[in-house]
């Protein structure tokens, strides 16, 4: 049968350049590797079978994958020109088909996303530079990369993140920087998930659960940009996974992902950082951005007990709104409501503290704060974004989380 | 044994023919079948081969030609028996190994087709009608793993199959098939078999409509325009069941079927006619009826599919009764029409 096998040459070179996609940097720990066969796994280990011209070995390898997950589309696809490679020539995936280019698009989009994420080699210990601290309550951290269509999660161990697992995901089919209702993108910054629909509440579209994340946050709202229901969510029970960019703004999963998700998300606290493209740094560099941004938090905090009104509102941002109020407004309130007290005492705790992704110094506290003075005591939630302006932190927005 | 027979089926028909004609008798009796089923007379052939098998029940060539004359038949199944058997009595045998494909093939199932052509293949690699089958084979199971990865629904067109039966035994080993010797399927009988059956067509799924009256289910913005049409739907949907409650109540017979699809399929095994006299007899049978319903939820698993879950209240005369019951509606031409109904939830 050599002269069959011989066809799947140009094939194996398309597979070849897929993979090859996936030789970047990436922080994805090698031990993933080694653990149970995931469908991914089994996927690219098929198309890896057909690039050294195991035609066979790539069949069972697929038949055996089609056999515990039967939704998983571009697995067909493969099975399709694994088939054909054996008596023509495929140049391309799903190449033997004669589908329309468009209905090909997204499967081998899906493709070259998992060859490429299952190709991810570790380069170190380095984390999400999002990630500067998280509350002893946030037992995990999740953060997404949008262009590598992977969501990644992360334990908290002593408020420093500590890699766990990572899922393939879809996004918006238009991308990134979601600004308006119906504009299917997905929107980019550091949000919560807020509440948990299980499955029996839900349409068969929504899959095994649905976690409805804050967008918009006050981030958001500040620059006007509109929408909502932004969840994460599983796929409809006819369908394995969908191409990286098929959702109308939400973030998908496979429903298997979803279940492992799902004992790890917890409602009201665990953070969501969505990026662009995932910024990874060391961990001593972590601490460093960590203690910049904290020590500007706990200057702040003396400053605020201190009284010295010029100080204090030496943290606030002349763009700074917050309350309803602008820079002026708020300084003008603060001032009155300052010099009425004798003594102040600020006490901050369970503080999470995340890095805005994107190119702006951005950044995000949440915090419990105890408030006490002369004539007022009060306990509540925080939360403040801080941009760094030259080189000081200043804080841009404040108001109850 | 094996080995003799192999050096025999080496050889050119003709000469095969004039070797096993140290038994004049038997080389006749398939003679003469053969040419039965050359023209056209496949029960008489049937019949002669038949009482030949009788007389020598393992002989290779006249249960060939027997598992022939069964495909020309459109005997898949029996064929497949005859062929089956003949590949394990002779498994060096690449002929009954692709006529056992080809039957497999036309039932629909390529997989064992695409194995029992490799088995062909590896017992004479250079087996030119079992490479181009198995090419086939390879293109069918390929367009329906397509089919499947990229949803699409050919119905029928595209289950045609160009597979060769070889018509003779020891036709191939070693050498091409003669072009006479190959028919494609298409030419007999058996290719009018039923088609494979493609798995069903998976439309984009569709959003769960919001439970009427009771709280909307919760719908991501994500899909506010299919959520906004499938409230539309569950708004018909609802319709069609007041209507349907209201023709009920109002005795209206002819109204009352209406809403009934002409595939539904009536509660425990009855035939269409028996329900429909039943129910006949028990809603047009002059007395108030009164019919409410109350608690509907509609779901849609498929786009024109609906399940609609509710209260039944029936009350007539003295007779009361509130159950749950689910119906599962179909839209047809426009209408939703009810396709199964049971009592109690789903």
């Amino acid at each position: 049968m050599d002269r069959l096998f011989s066809a799947a040459v140009t094939f194996a070179a398309f597979c070849l350049s897929m993979a090859a996609w996936g030789m970047g940097e990436s922080p994805r720990p090698a031990a993933v590797h080694a653990a149970a066969e995931t469908p991914e796994a089994q996927l690219v280990n098929g198309l890896l079978d057909v690039v050294h011209n195991r035609l066979d070995s790539a069949l069972g390898r697929i038949d055996r994958l089609l056999q515990s997950n039967p939704n998983f589309r571009l697995a067909h696809l493969v099975k399709g020109d694994i088939l054909l490679a054996r008596t023509r020539s495929i140049a391309t995936l799903g190449g033997g088909s004669d589908a329309p280019t468009e209905r090909l698009e997204g499967l081998r989009e899906e493709a070259v996303a998992r060859v490429r994420r299952f190709r991810q080699v570790v380069t170190g210990e380095k984390l999400p530079a999002y990630l500067l601290q998280l509350d002893a309550k946030q037992k995990y951290a999740v953060v997404v990369d949008a262009e590598r269509s992977t969501l990644y999660v992360f334990e908290n161990r002593q408020g420093t993140p500590r890699y766990l697992a990572d899922y393939y995901i879809s996004i918006g089919r238009n991308g990134v920087r979601k600004a308006a209702e119906g504009d299917r993108r997905t929107p980019l910054g550091v949000y919560q998930v807020v509440a948990s629909l299980p499955k029996e509440k839900l349409a068969d579209f929504y899959g095994d659960g649905a976690f409805p994340i804050n967008y918009p946050n006050e981030w958001d709202r500040r620059h006007g940009r509109k929408g909502h229901g932004i969840w994460l969510h599983g796929t409809p029970s006819d369908t394995y996974s969908r191409p990286p960019m098929a959702s109308d703004g939400c973030i998908v999963l496979s429903n298997q992902d979803l279940r492992n998700l799902t004992a790890r998300l917890q409602v009201g606290s665990t953070p969501v950082v969505i990026a662009e493209r995932v910024e990874w740094v060391d961990p001593a560099s972590l601490r460093a951005s960590r203690k910049d941004l904290l020590s500007a938090v706990e200057s702040w905090r003396k400053d605020w007990e201190s009284r010295d009104m010029g100080r204090y509102l030496g943290h606030y941002s002349a763009k700074f709104s917050g309350n309803g109020l602008d820079f002026k407004q708020w300084a003008k309130q603060k001032q009155q409501v300052n010099q009425a007290k004798r003594w102040i005492k600020i006490r901050i705790g369970e503080m999470g503290a995340f890095l805005y992704p994107g190119r702006e110094q951005l950044a995000v506290v949440d915090f419990v704060q105890d408030y006490a003075s002369s004539n007022l005591s009060q306990r509540g939630h925080k939360r403040q974004y801080w941009l760094k302006e030259g080189s000081r932190w200043k804080i841009v927005y404040e108001g109850a989380a | 044994m094996p080995i003799s027979l192999r050096a025999l089926f080496a050889l050119p028909l003709a000469v095969l023919l004039s070797i096993a004609s140290i038994s004049p008798s038997r080389a006749d009796e398939v003679q003469e079948a053969t040419q039965l089923l050359k023209q056209g007379h496949p029960t008489q052939a049937l019949e002669r081969i038949n009482a030949f098998l009788a007389a020598h029940p393992k002989d290779a060539k006249g249960r060939f030609l027997k598992g022939l004359i069964l495909a020309e038949q459109s005997k898949t199944a029996e064929a497949i028996k005859v062929f089956s058997a003949l590949t394990e009595d002779y498994p060096e045998l690449p002929e009954p190994y692709n006529n056992l494909a080809v039957l497999h093939a036309v039932q629909g199932q390529y997989d064992k087709a695409k194995t029992a052509l490799e088995m062909a293949i590896r017992t004479h690699p250079s087996y030119a009608v079992a490479h181009e089958n198995l090419g086939d084979i390879y293109a069918k199971m390929a367009t329906q793993a397509y089919d499947r990865a990229l949803q699409l629904d050919r119905g029928n067109a595209a289950a045609q199959t160009k597979l060769a039966l070889i018509r003779e035994l020891f036709s191939g080993t070693g050498k091409p098939a003669k072009p006479a010797a190959k028919l494609e399927a298409s030419k007999v009988p058996m290719a009018a078999a039923p088609a494979a059956p493609l798995p069903p067509v998976v439309k984009p799924p569709p959003v769960a409509a919001p439970a009427l009256p009771a709280a909307k289910p919760p719908v991501s913005s994500e899909d506010s325009a299919s959520a906004a049409k499938s409230n539309a739907e569950t708004g018909a949907v609802a319709q069609a069941l007041e209507n349907w409650a209201q023709a009920w109540s109002s005795n209206n017979v002819p109204a009352y079927l209406g809403h009934y699809a002409k595939d539904f399929a009536p509660p425990a095994g009855a035939t269409r006619s028996a329900w429909e006299a039943t129910r006949r007899q028990l809603v047009a049978k002059p007395r108030k009826i009164s019919v409410a319903i109350t608690d509907l939820k509609v779901t849609f698993p498929e786009p024109n599919k609906a399940t609609a879950s509710f209260v039944q209240d029936y009350r007539s005369g003295a007779m009361k009764s509130v159950i749950s019951k689910t119906l599962v509606l179909v839209k047809t031409d426009g209408k939703w029409l009810i396709q199964r109904e049971q009592v109690g939830k789903k």
